[in-house]
């Protein structure tokens, strides 16, 4: 299983990358190999939005499922990547590069330590 | 393409039916609402013949092949469901004719609903909603009309278990309910603690689907509607698995208030592209008053030399009409007849035969294909379409090379909580011969995928259609025949 080192990793499939306060989030390797062919995504939140952790931030859908994607913290919305709007598949093809879904600013930096780095996020025991 | 479109073999001034000169004064339209144009097709009687009949012929159909589509309870619709009707006096009337007219098809309305009220236990039963999500929508609503008629107005929280069918949050939300979903135990079964920690005075009610999508019973299903009954919350059941428990165990007794049948599963009525369906909604006493409107009623009981009247009432409460006219009648028809055909004792041989041939293909099945909640199932089991000796095969696969079988594939992807899931219901119409050759397919389809994976990568090979291209049918949506310019 893909899991860069320097991200850290929620137990639902999101990956964050913090860099001083601001954070860039989108979902796993893991993640995108069980939707299978991502066909649709819609982020819903906007720019200058509050979001809480274990908030929703986006919807994605593949040929197999529909999924609820969640802020593996809560922070003020900074940048969300309108070009997966038009090309979903790059969820696919670079989770932890192009696909990167939401930048914000992280309000609590505490809320960090609930997260797993690599080796637990790989680790992570998965229901059957 | 195989075959073309209709509209492709069309050619100018070819007829297939001449009509006769008209019998009645001929009644001019407006000549707003006049075209010039009309780009019908122009074909003769055997090209549109044979046209029709090539496409039925290029899709699978219960007629043709075994269709194990796990929780859709694809059985046999017997013929004579179609001749009863056809009968002038069900299929010749009109909704708005005077009740005195029709006395026949509310009479078997009225029979319809107090039959389905016997099945299960409830109080009344509703004919209107269209199919079972419709069902779901307006038991949902029934649910918050109640808490409503009580003043209880903070009750907005539905609970969703996530072995509950996929239809369940999306009919809460339509009704404005907050969802929140609940895990499942390790047998499958609602997780009470996880449940306990939702019941307060929000909990507007509970949607359990039971048997589950797993095919398991929920064994703590008494102990979950106690629960949610006490913090004051109502339990919807969702009746679309009802086949396992026909003539066994009636769903009112296990604490669910409201419930939709799907008359296109459990009473043998057509489906999928053969519909409409028809989902049947029953209540508990306390929730008649806010079905929909109108219920038939029998408001005089006959004699020897009178018949029984029946008539169409509004309940005072009721959440209105959520159909036109009285649902899909033709449907009710072909139940009715299903129920009457089979009778009591025959209705009680489906579940027992529908949870014996699901438990017999999970037997012969289980040492190959990993079935991660194995317990006795009940009218359908969920199996892992995968193995760590078989890296790249996945559930699709296994499920585009059974096609060359000449079965219909399993339900995929669904239970979420099963990885790589194939929901499998044989239904009680199969005989041991079709569930064998099911069965040898899938063991030597588990060969093949740790032998010569190809042979699933490139399935189906023996169908009109290879592989379809799924991501560009998600993504470039096209529903009609786009016609060529110049038509």
């Amino acid at each position: 299983m893909k899991a860069p080192a320097e991200l850290k990793y929620s137990k639902n499939d999101e990956w964050i990358r913090v860099e001083d306060e601001i954070a860039t989030m989108g979902i796993t390797d893991y993640a995108q190999d069980q939707l299978s062919d991502v066909v649709f995504i819609e982020i819903v939140v906007f720019e200058g939005d509050a979001i809480g952790k274990g908030e929703t931030c986006a919807v994605v859908e593949s040929v197999k499922a529909a999924a609820d994607i969640y802020m593996p913290v809560g922070g003020e919305i900074m940048a969300i990547n309108e070009a997966l709007v038009d090309s979903p598949e790059l969820i696919n093809e670079d989770p932890f590069g192009e696909a990167w879904l939401i930048k914000f600013k992280i309000s609590d930096p505490g809320e960090l330590d609930s997260l797993m780095d690599a080796e637990a996020y790989k680790n992570l025991e998965r229901d059957h | 393409m195989t075959e073309p479109t209709i509209f492709e073999l069309s050619r100018p001034n070819r007829k297939g039916i001449r009509f006769p000169a008209p019998d009645v004064p001929l009644s001019e339209l407006p000549k707003e609402f006049l075209r010039e144009e009309l780009p019908l097709p122009e074909v003769p009687e055997n090209e549109v013949i044979r046209h029709f009949t090539n496409i039925s012929q290029l899709n699978h159909a219960v007629d043709i092949g075994f269709y194990p589509l796990g929780s859709c309870t694809m059985k046999y619709n017997p013929k004579i469901n179609e001749e009863t009707s056809r009968l002038p006096g069900f299929s010749q009337i009109h909704p708005l004719q005077p009740v005195k007219t029709v006395q026949g098809a509310l009479g078997l309305m009225h029979e319809t609903q107090r039959w389905l009220a016997e099945i299960s236990g409830f109080n009344t039963v509703s004919l209107q909603p269209a199919a079972g999500a419709h069902g779901e929508l307006t038991g949902v609503l029934i649910i918050r009309a109640y808490h409503r008629s009580r003043g209880d107005t903070k009750r907005t929280k539905m609970l969703v278990p996530d072995s509950a069918h996929g239809t369940n949050p999306a009919s809460s939300a339509m009704s404005g309910m907050k969802i929140i979903e609940l895990t499942s135990d390790d047998r499958g079964n609602i997780d009470l603690d996880a449940l306990k920690a939702e019941c307060d005075d929000t909990l507007a009610g509970i949607m359990i689907t039971n048997p589950n999508t797993l095919g398991l019973f929920d064994e703590n299903i008494i102990e979950a509607c106690q629960l949610v009954h006490e913090s004051g919350g109502l339990v919807y059941g969702d009746g679309a698995n009802m086949n396992a428990l026909l003539g066994i165990y009636k769903p009112a007794e296990m604490g669910i208030d409201v419930m939709h049948f799907n008359l296109h599963k459990t009473f043998a009525t057509p489906h999928g592209g053969g519909g409409p369906g028809s989902g049947p909604v029953g209540v508990i006493e306390e929730l008649a008053d806010f079905l929909p409107a109108p219920l038939v009623v029998m408001t005089s009981a006959g004699d020897e030399d009178n018949p029984a009247f029946y008539d169409l009432i509004n309940p005072e409460q009721t959440i209105g009409r959520v159909k036109s006219f009285h649902g899909h009648f033709s449907i009710i028809v072909r139940a009715f007849t299903y129920m009457l055909s089979l009778g009591k004792n025959g209705l009680k041989d489906v579940a027992i035969h529908a949870v014996l041939n699901a438990n017999y293909i999970q037997a012969l099945v289980k040492d190959v294909y990993h079935i991660p909640y194995e317990r006795t199932c009940m009218h359908e089991f969920v199996a892992e379409g995968k193995w760590e000796d078989a890296p790249g095969i996945r559930a699709l696969d296994i499920s585009k090379r059974l096609i060359d079988f000449g079965f219909h594939p399993p339900t995929n992807y669904f239970p979420l909580i099963v990885h790589e899931a194939l929901m499998i219901e044989p239904t009680e119409t199969e005989t041991k011969e079709t569930m064998d050759a099911f069965v040898d397919a899938l063991l030597q389809i588990a060969n093949e995928a740790k032998t010569d994976p190809d042979i699933l990568h490139n399935a189906p090979t023996k169908a009109p259609f290879g592989r379809l291209d799924e991501v560009k049918a998600a993504k470039e949506l096209i529903l009609k025949t786009q016609l060529p310019e110049d038509y």
